[in-house]
């Protein structure tokens, strides 16, 4: 285990929406689901590396910005092509107002 | 009682798209994917922009690969050209004699690019396969002179790899401005602008007379220097093998809305085809994009397998020049006006509405990735055939998403 990181307060992120964080000379996508959870996930598409937090938010589903590739970003599922190599997701926790992600380093 | 069997002719983008439909769809018969060329499907996109620009030395981007299809259980025949159908055997012959039974046939042949017809045309390099990148990789040496020829996606996108590789590129477009066709000319103008900042010359409403050994002379007496000629005026579908099968054609293989052909038992899908579309008034459409071939695949395999599903994608393109990405979605020259939206700054979207307040197109252009998700929302609002208010439309900070929502 790593440490917990944070990363902005729980407002920074509309529901249904994903913003970028870059930390230790890594790129991750921050998630708020429409139910109000916050998730983490490489900040890159395993396709050809495009930031996903200029992708679009629909339900559980980050939509990639270049081809469309698509993943559940609650478990990194990747769910069909050009998307097919899953994203790695990263431990996430809300403390005080504040999200937290713990990036395994 | 020999096995069912699916057939598609053609391993490109929609053709490896629908030989993995099939098992998507819980297909166990057989599937058999022919393909003209020695290699398994690849992606063509980066044939003009990543694989002649970068350092290293590119390699083919698989859709498919050997072990994918074998794992997947796909018969594939490469460097084999189907030549003809006899659609009262149901078989497809090849090259070398061979006849491949069928119980459905998907013909995913895509486009190829048209030849110039001045003299001197053969000296023309043309784009479409993975050698011809690789000759046009070779070719563009620092300093050297290239002629494009043609205003269009491919020769622009080449515009720019040759500017990168420290070519001097002159562009030679016959109409009186750049990408003439489905573009509107605001978004035009700020990629003519940005080829004008690295340094490439482009010459509109110019027309060429002759090509010679190492360099174009055009109608008014200029002459261009052209070490490295190129041909990017526009590709046209293949469709010779459905020509001979005797299937209706109309610009393109043509289609009915389930992408079946005038034979029930044929299918058609990526850039050979056309169809009719729903979102617009049936308007016969025909679309050299990727997505579209992908999309239309997945559609095709579905009806093929007994399904009854209409094609109603929203056609959808994207370019990437320099640090631009340009994207087209819906058909903006239906629109009779035109929202400006601009989602982030150095960012210009264009939203067309046609005489009802419909809104028809989108249309955008941007640094990296700036206007990906608003064009996707307007593609998405154009699919439900809605018609936001203009006030809405052109606010950068109300949530298009929001339209969406029941
Ligand atoms: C250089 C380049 C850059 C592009 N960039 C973009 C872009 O940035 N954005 C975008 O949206 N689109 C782009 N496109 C368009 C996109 O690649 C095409 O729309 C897509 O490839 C169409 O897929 P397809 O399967 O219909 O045809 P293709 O990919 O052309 O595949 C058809 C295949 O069928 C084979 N074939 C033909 N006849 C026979 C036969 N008789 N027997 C056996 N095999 C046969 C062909 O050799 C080919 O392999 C680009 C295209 C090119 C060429
Ligand atoms: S880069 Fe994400 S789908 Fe291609």
């Amino acid at each position: 285990m790593g440490q917990w990181i944070e990363v902005c307060a729980t407002g920074d992120i509309d529901e249904e929406d994903v913003m970028r964080f870059d930390h230790g000379g890594q790129t991750f996508a921050i998630y708020r689901s429409p139910d109000d959870r916050f998730y983490a996930t490489d900040g890159l598409c395993t396709h050809e590396k495009v930031h996903l937090a200029d992708g679009l938010v629909m339900d559980n589903i980050i939509e990639c910005p270049k081809h469309n590739g698509r993943f559940d970003y609650r478990n990194g599922a990747a769910k069909g092509a050009p998307a097919c190599v899953n994203l790695k997701t990263y431990p996430v926790k809300v403390e005080a107002g504040k999200v937290l992600i713990d990036t395994g380093a | 009682m020999t096995e069912a069997s699916m057939v598609i002719v053609g391993g490109g983008k929609a053709g490896a798209r629908a030989a993995v439909a099939f098992r998507e769809n819980a297909w166990k018969g057989r599937v058999t994917l022919i393909s003209d060329e020695a290699l398994a499907p690849y992606d063509r996109p980066p044939l003009s922009k990543a694989a002649i620009m970068d350092e290293a030395e590119p390699q083919p981007v698989y859709l498919l690969d050997e072990g994918m299809m074998a794992s997947l259980e796909v018969n594939f025949l490469r460097g084999s050209a189907a030549t003809g159908i006899d659609r009262d055997a149901k078989t497809v012959s090849l090259a070398d004699g061979t006849k491949i039974p069928y119980d459905r046939l998907l013909i995913a042949t895509g486009a190829e690019p048209r030849r110039l017809s001045q003299t001197g045309a053969e000296r023309a390099l043309l784009l479409r396969d993975l050698a011809d990148s690789a000759e046009i990789r070779r070719k563009f040496i620092d300093g050297k002179s290239v002629a494009i020829i043609g205003g269009g996606f491919i020769g622009l996108e080449l515009a720019a790899s040759a500017a990168k590789r420290g070519c001097r590129v002159t562009v030679i477009e016959a109409q009186p401005r750049v990408l003439m066709r489905g573009v509107p000319p605001e978004i035009a103008t700020r990629i003519a602008a940005r080829h004008a900042e690295a340094g490439v010359a482009i010459l509109t409403s110019a027309s060429i007379a002759q090509i010679g050994l190492d360099k174009i002379l055009l109608s008014d007496g200029r002459e261009i220097p052209a070490d490295i000629v190129i041909a990017g005026i526009g590709a046209a579908p293949r469709i010779k093998l459905a020509e001979q099968a005797g299937l209706a054609l109309d610009n393109g293989i043509a289609c009915n809305t389930y992408l079946q052909t005038s034979d029930p038992h044929i299918f058609a899908v990526g850039d050979c085809c056309s169809f009719p579309h729903p979102v617009f008034g049936n308007e016969r459409l025909r679309l050299e994009a990727w997505r579209n071939a992908s999309d239309q695949a997945i559609v095709a395999v579905e009806n093929m397998l007994g399904g009854q599903k209409p094609y109603e994608a929203v056609p959808w393109f994207w370019t990437d020049q320099y640090e631009l990405n340009l994207q087209i979605a819906g058909l903006p020259q239906r629109g009779v006006s035109i929202v400006e939206r601009v989602p982030k700054e150095n960012a210009l979207i264009l939203c067309h509405l046609d005489g009802d307040g419909r809104l028809v197109g989108a249309s955008g252009i941007g640094p990296g990735n700036s206007i990906a998700r608003d064009i996707r929302l307007l593609e998405m609002l154009i699919g439900k055939k809605a018609a936001p208010g203009p006030a809405l439309l052109a606010d950068p900070a109300f949530q298009l998403k929001s339209l969406l929502k029941p």
